[in-house]
């Protein structure tokens, strides 16, 4: 079956905006079921999987040790990477990363490390020499809409799932102890992604409304409620209104997410 | 290794380039600078030297990535290997090509898809020299490429970016303060339809704050726009005058 | 009601040109209500229409638009031509050859290569359908002697005049037979290579000086000097 929206379903998505509703009965501004499972892959050092309705994003993080920036001799390092895996939607392809897989990792990894999510200054062996390096990889396993939230979900979930081994410094070498200490975060960052359909703006687009609506806004918060960073989205535009007003509704939809996080 | 200045804005609020918070770095456009594209433009925006071309609308190659109904965008940001302080491999990097994405996207609204079906606009910017805020001096320059090429738009697209260094929210951040500031925000707007086509952030940034940057960038586009307009007239004037003797 | 503009005044895409009750014309379009201009250009009213004149602009294929396009490719039934649009134009075998079409490839490079010029008329367009050509008219088929420029199609009207008045005046002056694609393609054939240079000269003048007033007098006043200087040699060459 082709993924086009056909122009019937879209007016009909469209009428019934105007009243307010969606199609799967949600209100503009809920979320679907979010379920958040932590653990699952035991080789990881943390991981975590996040259901987003259908959506379905894998997040696994290992950790290992590496050098650190010149710029910043005395923190560790983190990357996110993510897959749109070819099994997540006939509309995925095997093959390197493209520009909707590197958005997705780049998104999520401005949220994590704008807000300061990991202590890396903790993360220091030896200053200017070793470090520990966290590797966040995002797993898309099915995309059935709003793969941003689910994964920064996912990331999250993993990271507060994170075990890092002890370890030692004896004569110069590294040695890793028995025993493990979580990996130390300072914030738990949430993202929020709100579509807009002709002028209305609804919470989590779900893969139908994603292929009509004209753009979408997401916005990353920290524990404080501020906000660590913000992604536009998609071909079309926002008033400043509409902006001001999405930032606000970020504001509210935090707790509820921050709430499937056990934070 | 640098020395990391104590304070990026002092307390006359004067920034480390001289500037106070709602100047713009000096800015000079050029309209029609390359003789094989469609349309082109080039700009200097403080250090920032970038260079924007347009092709089309014209086929799409390969055929199969056309649109029955629409015509496609295309949009390609590259950093010069030379454009910063150490060497940059020519090949594109992550943040090339997520650039790549949110520039077409900024440029796209701007643009009457539907009017040319099947074909394809392609826009190559070249950073030549970087100091921060590149992204939106692309935009503000592919703007003017695809004016140059006839292309019919709604309006002409503008960017410019807000942040905030130390306590303060300041416009039109460069490269040290966008490395050592609390936050930059790039806007793209088009001021005729009063619409955002770009918004990013990162750093942190309250609401208050949020909304203060944001209206700054925009004071700043608006700006931006006038000059805008005033080199793609430029370009033409002078066909202008020469018929008024 | 309101309109932002004087009379030919220059403006960019997005301008706001008018408001109420006018209606978009050529290169404009309308929001809730207000006219904005979609391409850089000289505005102006035509009744209750704003049209704004492009400086800059591409053709778009028009059924029965006589246009001068490149042979590029030769296929297997038919040639594949560049009109200087967005969409390549089709030219059909059948409607160039009287009989019968049998598909061998070197039968249709013998009547037309890649590389021929052509006078063709577009014969249909639609969205979904590049252009079809046809030459089955008088006055229309391959190109072998003259003269090609190029100038942007928005400027066709003003070469063509009043009535035909400036071109039918540039052809007389020259003797060149001429003909105005309107993509923008012009084909100048004259009987020595300098009529047709004075031709060129004079469509050049015309493109670059589209918008002003008082051309007609200046282009009438080239053509009297050039003229008079191709006569000057004419008859130096006479005495020779």
């Amino acid at each position: 079956m082709s993924s086009l929206v056909t122009r019937v379903r879209l007016k009909q998505i469209e009428l019934l905006l105007q009243k307010g509703k969606r199609l799967d009965e949600r209100g503009l501004l809920d979320y679907r079921e979010i379920k958040i499972e932590q653990g699952l892959i035991e080789r990881a050092e943390g991981s975590a999987r996040c259901l987003l309705g259908k959506s379905e994003v894998l997040c696994g993080v290992k950790v290992e040790t590496g050098e650190p920036f010149p710029d910043t001799p005395n923190e560790g390092v983190m990357t996110v990477n993510a897959e749109l895996v070819p099994l997540a939607s006939p509309n995925f392809e095997p093959g390197p990363p493209d520009e909707n897989s590197i958005e997705l990792a780049r998104v999520v990894d401005r949220g994590i490390r704008e807000s300061k999510a990991i202590d890396t200054e903790k993360l220091c062996i030896e200053p200017g020499k070793k470090v520990f390096v966290v590797f966040v990889d995002v797993y898309v396993l099915n995309h059935d809409g709003n793969l941003i939230d689910c994964s920064a979900l996912a990331a999250m979930a993993a990271l507060m799932n994170t075990k890092m081994p002890n370890y030692e410094i004896k004569e110069g070498e590294l040695k890793i102890k028995q025993g493990y200490t979580p990996l130390p975060l300072k914030s738990h960052p949430v993202t929020v992604t709100i579509g807009k359909i002709n002028n209305t703006l609804i919470v989590d687009p779900w893969l139908e409304e994603e292929q009509v609506m004209d753009s979408r806004i997401s916005m990353a918060l920290n524990d404080e409620g501020n906000i660590c960073a913000i992604q536009k989205g998609g071909s079309g535009y926002f008033t400043p209104k509409q902006i001001l007003e999405a930032s606000k509704i970020a504001q509210e939809k935090v707790a509820e997410l921050r709430k499937k996080l056990d934070w | 290794m640098n020395d990391k200045p104590e304070k990026l804005i002092d307390k006359k609020g004067i920034r480390l380039d001289g500037r106070k918070a709602d100047e713009l770095r000096p800015l000079k456009l050029q309209v029609g600078v390359l003789s094989n594209a469609d349309g082109s433009a080039y700009i200097e925006h403080g250090k920032n030297k970038i260079l924007a071309a347009a092709f089309g609308p014209r086929e799409m190659h390969p055929k199969h990535l056309a649109m029955p109904d629409r015509m496609v965008l295309r949009c390609r940001y590259h950093m010069a290997p030379f454009s910063v302080q150490e060497r940059k491999s020519p090949a594109p990097s992550r943040r090339e090509v997520e650039l790549s994405k949110v520039i077409r996207e900024s440029l796209e609204p701007a643009l009457f898809l539907e009017l040319y079906p099947r074909t394809g606009v392609d826009v190559f910017v070249e950073v030549l020299q970087a100091d921060g805020g590149t992204r939106c001096a692309s935009i503000t320059a592919a703007a003017l490429a695809i004016a140059d090429a006839g292309v019919p738009m709604r309006d002409l697209v503008v960017a410019c970016a807000a942040g905030k260094v130390d306590d303060t929210v300041v416009v039109d951040l460069y490269d040290a303060e966008d490395k050592l500031g609390a936050a930059d925000v790039p806007v793209a707007y088009m001021p005729n339809l009063n619409a955002i086509t770009l918004l990013q952030m990162d750093g942190i940034l309250n609401h208050e704050e949020f909304e203060k940057a944001m209206n700054m960038a925009m004071d700043g586009c608006k700006k931006i726009y006038e000059m805008q307009k005033e080199a793609l007239k430029t370009k033409y004037m002078v066909v202008k005058e020469v018929g008024e003797e | 009601m309101p309109i932002f503009f004087e009379k030919k005044q220059l403006v960019t895409p997005g301008e706001l040109l008018a408001e109420g009750e006018y209606l978009p014309g050529e290169n404009t379009y309308m929001e809730e209500n207000k006219i904005f201009a979609s391409r850089i250009g000289l505005v102006d009213t035509d009744n209750k229409k704003v049209n704004v004149v492009a400086l800059r602009a591409f053709y778009v294929p028009k059924m029965g638009d006589i246009v001068i396009g490149t042979v590029v490719e030769v296929g297997f039934n038919g040639w594949t031509v560049d009109i200087k649009s967005p969409y390549t134009a089709l030219l059909r075998a059948s409607d160039v050859l009287s009989r019968p079409f049998k598909p061998q490839a070197d039968e249709l490079s013998a009547v037309l290569n890649a590389g021929d010029l052509i006078v063709a008329k577009i014969a249909s367009y639609d969205r979904a359908h590049d252009p079809q050509l046809t030459v089955g008219e008088p006055g229309l088929g391959k190109i072998t002697r003259g003269q090609i420029l190029h100038v942007t199609p928005t400027k066709i009207p003003r070469v063509i005049g009043r009535k035909g008045s400036m071109i039918s005046m540039i052809k007389q002056e020259t003797g060149c037979q001429i003909i105005l694609g309107l993509n923008g393609v012009i084909l100048v054939t004259g009987k020595e290579p300098e009529d047709e240079e004075i031709a060129i000269e004079a469509i050049k003048k015309i493109e670059e000086e589209s918008h002003t007033s008082g051309l007609t007098d200046r282009i009438t006043q080239l053509l009297k000097e050039r003229k008079g200087k191709v006569e000057e040699k004419v008859e130096e060459n006479k005495n020779e």
